[in-house]
């Protein structure tokens, strides 16, 4: 089984039922997803995309963008989802690095992606009327037409999509995910979120980050509604919160960043949320006073998910938040136990087990592991624990195991953090700040925050021990890396201190107090 | 420019600590430039709203009205004027 089998089972199920709509009243149903998707096929295949082929993606939220990629999987290709709001460096990169067969690209977009060898199909800005991708089509269409191609069925380990994470040498690395990976998480989303005909899933987070595969597929199983959440929608609190009420969400899924700032500043009080049932999050650890919070704002029949899992293996484990919670709680709540489709342990440095209630290393085994990162063997090899039980996800996630059963988060292997539920390697910072003229040394860390949950600091030692603009960096970072990525604070230091390895001395900065 | 001035020490203070007051203009672009981000936006909205006695309707946290001091302070004023 495949996600393309499974669409065509709900396009033949779910025909006349709303699929995906926007905020700007658009809306498709099944069966015209099915057929414009169809059509995407058919340009894609004129265009020489093959089975195991990668097709790029750089489109904004939109319906064109469901279609795409349901239309590049129809092809037996993987979609290769980039940030069409961030850095198009980052994009060019990413298309280039997994060698796209094809790319679908807005308009404004193209001339970043210039240089990137194979076909485009480009979408132009239109405020109204038919799908933007239907036109694009036609115009293709006009100069000859594309003949109908066969869905590929295809196997479960063919590539389904390609998800770039932050990589720590200085450019993303792609977390290839097969069709068997996605189908064993979304069996989960839909045995455990149960989704009816009446559901309507937010689609808040983008479609190259992994929360968007429960959006994107779990409605597909009872004919459930997804609403898209344009880029803009998605920052605003005020907005969030708005069409969370009036589109009538009943299942929502987005990070606690977000939920934490609709509960702050989203006026929350003024909707009315009888239609919500589930308030899923993951990505980061929500902050107790901002969940409260949350919780305090909508009615009591709504349930949360706490969902947990990186990349790599989609949601592994996952907590139902008790309510009322507990008044004498002060920490943030477990990351819960292994999801069915998983085998979980918690490792020492040595890859053994150990003793239940130890803090260690997360381990995951099973269907929805990926095979690796595209085209970086070593990586690959280093992120897998094998032993006579076989290969283990090693998650990088220090847990340990509560009593009674369950895990709680505490804290990182290596130097990876979470910044508004991504992944931020600081190690990529590093590399981007050294890109900056006149840098000779650059280190950053990553601190908790009240506000924030984590602050990034930066130190850097100038060739010419000068102090450049905070503006001209944060412009430099800002054109180069995602913006969740860009150090919070500057200092500037005359050298950095180092250790008696002459390593950056991590634990020194740390002493240091706020920026001067 | 007393609001403009009350907005770049703020700005200054909260999102450029170390910056040399005279790299920020009242015209320097601070969404575009990565130095507002939403979060960021966020605290300024309910900074101009305290200080300057205006409510900021959610529409209004855009970029537009974000981009640089002059444009908060003609947002100010609007509301103030309204």
């Amino acid at each position: 089984m495949t996600l393309q089998a499974r669409f065509l089972g709900a396009a033949a199920a779910h025909g006349p039922r709303i699929a995906v709509e926007d905020l700007g009243g658009r809306a498709i149903t099944y069966a015209a997803l099915h057929g414009v998707s169809d059509r995407v096929r058919d340009r894609l295949v004129a265009l020489g995309v093959r089975p195991g082929d990668r097709v790029g993606l750089c489109l904004r939220k939109t319906i064109d963008a469901v279609a795409a990629l349901i239309g590049v999987m129809k092809c037996g290709a993987a979609y290769v989802p980039v940030d069409a709001t961030a850095s198009m460096t980052r994009a060019a990169y990413i298309l280039g690095n997994c060698q796209v067969a094809a790319t679908v690209v807005e308009e404004d977009l193209a001339p970043a992606l210039a240089d990137l060898s194979g076909p485009k199909i480009v979408l132009r800005r239109q405020e109204e009327g038919p799908l933007r991708l239907e036109r694009a089509l036609d115009a293709l269409d006009a100069e000859g037409v594309a003949s109908p191609a066969q869905t590929v069925l295809g196997a479960p380990k063919d590539l389904a999509y390609v998800l770039y994470t932050s990589g720590s040498t200085g450019q993303p690395k792609g977390v290839v995910l097969t069709q068997e990976n996605a189908l064993a998480f979304v069996d989960w989303c839909v045995a455990t979120l149960a989704p009816t005909a009446a559901d309507r899933f937010s689609s808040h987070a983008p479609f190259h980050f992994d929360l968007s595969i429960l959006d994107l597929y779990t409605p597909w199983h009872a004919g459930s509604a997804l609403v898209l959440l344009d880029e803009k929608c998605a920052k605003d609190a005020a907005a969030l919160a708005d069409v969370a009420a009036s589109r009538r969400i009943t299942v929502w899924y987005s990070t606690p960043s977000v939920l934490s700032m609709m509960a702050q500043a989203g006026r929350m009080e003024r909707h009315d949320y009888a239609a919500l049932r589930l308030v899923c999050f993951a990505g980061e650890v929500f902050p107790l006073v901002h969940l409260r919070s949350l919780v305090a704002k909508l009615p009591p029949h709504v349930r949360y998910l706490n969902l947990y899992g990186p990349t790599e293996t989609n949601v592994c484990t996952y907590y139902e938040v008790p309510r009322p919670i507990p008044e004498d709680r002060k920490d943030p709540f477990p990351i819960g136990e292994a999801c069915a489709h998983f085998r979980a342990r918690v490792v020492g440095e040595d890859g053994r087990d150990v003793p239940r209630g130890d803090k260690g290393e997360l381990v995951m085994q099973g269907p929805a592991v990926t095979q690796g990162y595209w085209a970086l063997p070593e990586v690959t090899a280093r992120a897998f624990l094998v032993d006579e039980s076989g290969a283990w996800y090693r998650t990088g996630d220090i847990v340990l195991e509560e009593p009674g059963g369950g895990y709680v988060y505490a804290g990182r292997r290596d130097r990876m953090v979470k910044r508004r539920g991504y992944r931020v390697e600081l190690g990529e910072i590093e590399a981007c700040l050294y890109g900056f003229p006149g840098v000779e040394e650059a280190a950053v860390i990553a601190e908790p925050d009240a506000d924030a949950g984590v602050r990034i600091r930066a130190f850097l030692c100038m060739a010419d021990r000068g102090k450049p603009s905070i503006i001209a960096l944060k412009q430099h970072c800002s054109s180069r890396i995602p913006v969740y990525m860009v150090p919070d604070t500057f200092a500037f230091l005359d050298g950095l201190p180092h250790t008696s390895t002459d390593k950056i001395d991590y634990q020194q900065l740390r002493t240091l107090g706020p920026a001067k | 420019m007393e609001e403009a001035s009350t907005i770049k020490s703020f700005i200054l203070g909260e999102f450029l600590a170390n910056e040399d007051p005279a790299n920020l203009k009242y015209d320097t672009p601070l969404v575009s430039s990565g130095v507002v981000d939403s979060l960021a936006m966020v605290r300024l909205t309910a900074f101009l709203e305290e200080q300057f006695g205006i409510t900021i309707e959610a529409h209004e946290s855009n970029s537009d009205n974000f981009e640089t001091i002059d444009q908060m302070v003609a947002l100010v004023r609007r509301k103030r004027g309204a």
